[in-house]
């Protein structure tokens, strides 16, 4: 075998050692990558930026914890801005695991407001978040389609209680809010196909401005819904978290994992450049 | 009576939810709440069903001492573990009942989040090594595809300096017109499939879903 057929046949086990090292290593050495912001993330930016304080969002946090490397950055940049603004965030959780996710970020994030912090040179106050005030946790029901089309009729259809037991109608922020209607704009954060449900039973029957947040490998499947106009913003994996932490100016665990995806990035794409090496010359060999 | 009896509530239901999804009324909605609760008893009985169902496999792997019957043993702990502590079968451990509870959050922030990062990390290696031997450049579409790949996954690449700029628009491009062309011809003949298949349920044509008895 020469080397040219070595190189088409690496090992895998040389393939996982090497990319299991420069993962470790970037992931050691702290040094910042260049994030360049596109359009379809910025229009989700700059719509919760021009919302006013006591406007309400929906905020669906579809997604379990194997995504959750991707999607939680999103929902912590997202519910922290616009907690920041004073504004209130209607959660559901309509995959399995969802309301542990959700449960997690609440608190991660209710913890993070009770620290000044500037963000793009605006000093926010501490304040505390509070429950049934601030946002509202509806939870999980199984068939997401059925609750994203029931919850258009009147949230209280498919979620009498809150996540924690509590009539809705009992709870202050949820005075005078029936549905959607109310919502400045639905943002899905999904791992799931929940999105598509989000997109048929939700946006197209009901209207409201909706945003996507999903995972890398997911986001060419909807720009089909963002170029149609029934999408009108969408984040891609840690790329497209990364972007939104940096519009934000609120540098979080996306940021900081952008220089190992680069860099795991690049060994992925130098074993293909080694295996097409190998393979174009084998091929030019054999036909002489 | 065996087959006549269900092909009539298919016809019957599909048809009223049709009207129902273009019928902006309080009848309607009523409807729709009426039957959505039924959907949620129906989908009960699967729970109830799943739930039993992965006790007896489990129970039977370790009666029988079947291969990994250990990892049987943690699969009902871990059941009965978050059953008892989301219900508060033992009252307040470590205080807050209920889905605040103590063990509740942490068996699932400290097992359950780790378990199911740590599988999906593992999917990088995966997808680094399935990508090594499979983008060939064997023919001029294999050579097409490999090449859009790369571009995609370079665009954002800060090292190529003012090439960056460039590949960034290309795969702009490619996402947006020979992506999005392809992804909207196969949604909108998903989206024709789904309603053919669902009139032909409607109608009885498709019998499928009854079985053969």
């Amino acid at each position: 075998m020469n080397i040219f057929e070595r190189m088409m046949s690496v090992d895998r086990r040389w393939v996982f050692l090497f990319l299991a090292l420069v993962c470790v290593l970037t992931y050691k050495v702290d040094f910042e990558v260049e994030v360049r912001v596109t359009d379809e993330v910025r229009k989700i930016y700059n719509f919760i930026d021009t919302l006013k304080p006591g406007d309400y969002i929906f905020v669906a946090i579809d997604y379990d914890p194997n995504s959750l490397a991707e999607l939680h950055p999103m929902t912590y940049a997202i519910v922290e801005q616009a907690w920041r603004k004073n504004m209130k965030i209607v959660f559901t959780a309509l995959s399995q695991n969802g309301p542990g996710m959700a449960d997690q970020a609440i608190r991660d994030i209710s913890d993070s407001l009770k620290l000044v912090k500037t963000y793009n040179g605006i000093t926010y106050p501490t304040r505390d978040i509070v429950n049934g005030i601030d946002y509202i946790f509806l939870g999980y029901k199984p068939y997401p389609a059925l609750v994203i089309a029931g919850m258009g009729q009147n949230f209280r259809l498919p979620f009498p209680t809150d996540y924690y037991g509590t009539p809705l109608d009992s709870l202050p922020m949820m005075r005078g809010i029936q549905n959607y209607n109310q919502m400045k704009c639905v943002i899905d954060i999904s791992g799931t196909s929940g999105i598509d449900m989000w997109i048929a039973y939700g946006q197209t029957r009901y209207g409201f401005p909706l945003a996507l947040g999903l995972t890398g490998v997911m986001a060419a499947d909807y720009y089909p819904y963002l170029n149609s106009g029934q999408v009108f913003g969408m984040m891609g994996g840690i790329l497209g978290a990364a972007q939104y932490e940096k519009l934000a100016d609120n540098a979080g665990s996306a940021l900081d994992m952008m220089r190992i995806q680069l860099y795991a990035h690049m060994v992925i794409i130098l074993f293909i450049i080694i295996g097409n090496i190998g393979f174009l010359v084998s091929r030019r060999a054999k036909n002489q | 009576m065996k087959r006549q009896i269900p092909l009539a509530l298919v016809f019957f239901f599909g048809v009223l939810m049709i009207i129902q999804y273009f019928v902006p009324h309080e009848a309607s909605e009523w409807t729709f709440e009426f039957l959505m609760d039924w959907i949620y008893i129906i989908g009960i009985f699967a729970l109830a069903l799943g739930i039993w169902s992965l006790v007896k496999v489990s129970w039977d792997k370790i009666r029988l001492r079947r291969e990994n019957w250990q990892y049987a043993i943690v699969t009902l702990l871990g059941l009965v573990a978050m059953i008892c502590f989301g219900f508060d079968y033992f009252r307040n451990v470590f205080n807050a009942a209920g889905l605040q509870n103590f063990m509740f959050r942490h068996f699932f922030d400290y097992i359950m989040i780790p378990i199911q990062s740590t599988m999906f990390s593992l999917l990088a290696f995966f997808i680094a090594s399935a990508s090594y031997r499979a983008f060939r450049a064997r023919s001029l579409l294999a050579s097409l595809l490999l090449l859009a790949a790369l571009i995609v996954m370079i665009r954002f690449n800060p090292y190529f300096g003012p090439l960056t700029a460039y590949l960034e628009q290309t795969a702009s491009w490619l996402l947006n017109v020979p992506n999005l062309a392809a992804k909207r011809a196969i949604v909108i003949g998903v989206g024709l499939g789904m309603v053919a298949t669902a009139l032909k349920v409607i109608l009885g044509i498709e019998r499928a879903y009854l079985g053969k008895d």
